[in-house]
């Protein structure tokens, strides 16, 4: 029997997606990524909605916040306090994993 | 089947009123959510806790389930009684928000499977449409630092759900065998496209997102793309300097002790971490001195001989 392999993509630092890519990949209108932004739940990089450009962690940031807010029922400020005190505390496990005795 | 103890499941007594059931379970689902627990038990436990709030949350479900549950114990096997819910009226209705295809068989012999399109956890709401893409799937994969390191191959059973001809959500196990990509590095997810859960109507399948975890290594920690060592050294070897075999992902490479380290030096491998097409990771090896036992007569005047001849304070400046 045949094993199929199938493809996959890997969402690293080199990912980049436009807006109308990121809101088909999250399955989000992009008035909502509009309004993430204004609450900082995300930064893109560009100045303009033309040539922003979202990467892996914007994209993960996006998909975390719809869970809790379907989840949890968080609002967007409280998403973006909570995946960002989400990110310290990742930071801070990486930090004593890596200078334990 | 094993009976479950919903009330348990949301540490309440049996006389909890509907405000303290609503509140004890927005309180654990905050604690288990997986997206903020960590904890490999988290989603299972999220899911139970969905599962239970299903039925004590609603007055009906929750009063069928009364009705014969005091003479249960979790865990104990179970039957469902022949028309134990005659009188009560929510078969197949009345879900809520939560992921119904998720739930338990214990769950589905009591209450009938959801009629509704399931679509918790992935934003997205397919309501009003006979052909809605199938929902996104997200998951965890573990995997050992090796395979980032040279890429591997790996198959994954998921519990898949999906809409039969009829409407219904039917979960059934489902392999995939995917490629992991070299230099994946924890946090980071994949995305198979097509391998969610399975579209009503003409519509295609939701998607596979796929986050990675690391196993816990023998020896090396990943920070990011970089990997650490703690390695032993004698005192002599950090002192004097040497070239000693050092483990790394890639194999055993000879690494340059320069002469008088200390404990605590980092020394780096470069480009020997986890590294993929456009990143590059970084192999630390942290340098820990390990003083020999003096165990004898001889070993005790070594080191009182190396007392005389090398005196040193490594207290200085700790005293004001």
């Amino acid at each position: 029997m045949t094993t199929t392999i199938h493809p996959c993509t890997p969402l690293d630092e080199t990912t980049s997606y436009s807006l109308r890519q990121c809101c088909l990949l999250c399955r989000v209108n992009a008035q909502m990524i509009h309004e993430m932004i204004e609450e900082g739940v995300i930064t893109p990089g560009g100045d303009n909605p033309q040539n922003w450009c979202f990467g892996a962690t914007h994209i993960k940031r996006i998909q975390v916040t719809l869970r809790l807010q379907q989840d949890l029922r968080v609002n967007l400020p409280g998403a973006a306090l909570a995946l960002d005190l989400l990110e310290e505390l990742a930071e801070l496990q990486r930090f004593v994993s890596t200078h334990k005795p | 089947m094993k009976f479950k103890d919903y009330y348990q499941t949301l540490d309440l007594k049996k006389d909890a009123s509907q405000d303290e059931i609503k509140r004890a379970y927005r309180k654990l689902a905050r604690k288990f959510h997986p997206d903020v627990n960590k904890s490999p038990s988290a989603e299972e436990k999220f899911k139970e806790l969905g599962e239970a709030y299903e039925v004590l949350q609603d007055p009906e479900k929750r009063a069928a389930y009364d009705k014969f549950g005091s003479n249960w114990q979790a865990g104990q096997d179970f039957k469902p009684p022949p028309n134990w819910d005659a009188g009560f009226e929510f078969s197949g209705g009345g879900f809520t928000q939560a992921d119904a295809s998720q739930f338990s068989d214990f769950f589905e012999s009591l209450f009938g499977k959801s009629s509704g399109s399931s679509h918790a956890r992935s934003g997205f709401h397919p309501h009003g449409s006979f052909h809605a893409r199938g929902q996104d799937v997200h998951a965890k994969i573990v995997i050992t630092l090796e395979d980032s390191y040279q890429g591997a191959q790996k198959s994954i059973t998921l519990s898949r759900p999906g809409v039969d001809q009829s409407g219904h959500v039917v979960t059934s196990p489902h392999t995939i065998t995917l490629t992991i990509p070299k230099g994946i590095i924890e946090g980071q997810q994949i995305r198979l496209e097509g391998q969610g859960a399975g579209g009503s109507g003409q519509a295609g399948n939701g998607d596979l997102f796929l986050e990675i975890a690391f196993a816990a290594h023998r020896i090396f920690t990943a920070d990011t793309r970089d990997i650490h060592l703690q390695l032993p050294v004698t005192p002599w070897e950090a002192a004097l300097g040497a070239t000693i075999p050092v483990p790394t992902l890639g194999g055993t490479v000879e690494l340059k002790i320069p002469p008088g380290s200390q404990s605590g030096r980092k020394l780096r491998l470069k480009g020997r971490g986890l590294c993929s097409a456009g990143q590059t990771g970084h192999h630390y090896v942290t340098l820990t001195i390990v003083t020999p036992e003096a165990a004898t007569e001889d070993q005790k005047k070594l080191y009182q001989e190396m007392a005389r001849r090398m005196p040193i304070n490594p207290r200085q400046g700790m005293f004001s």
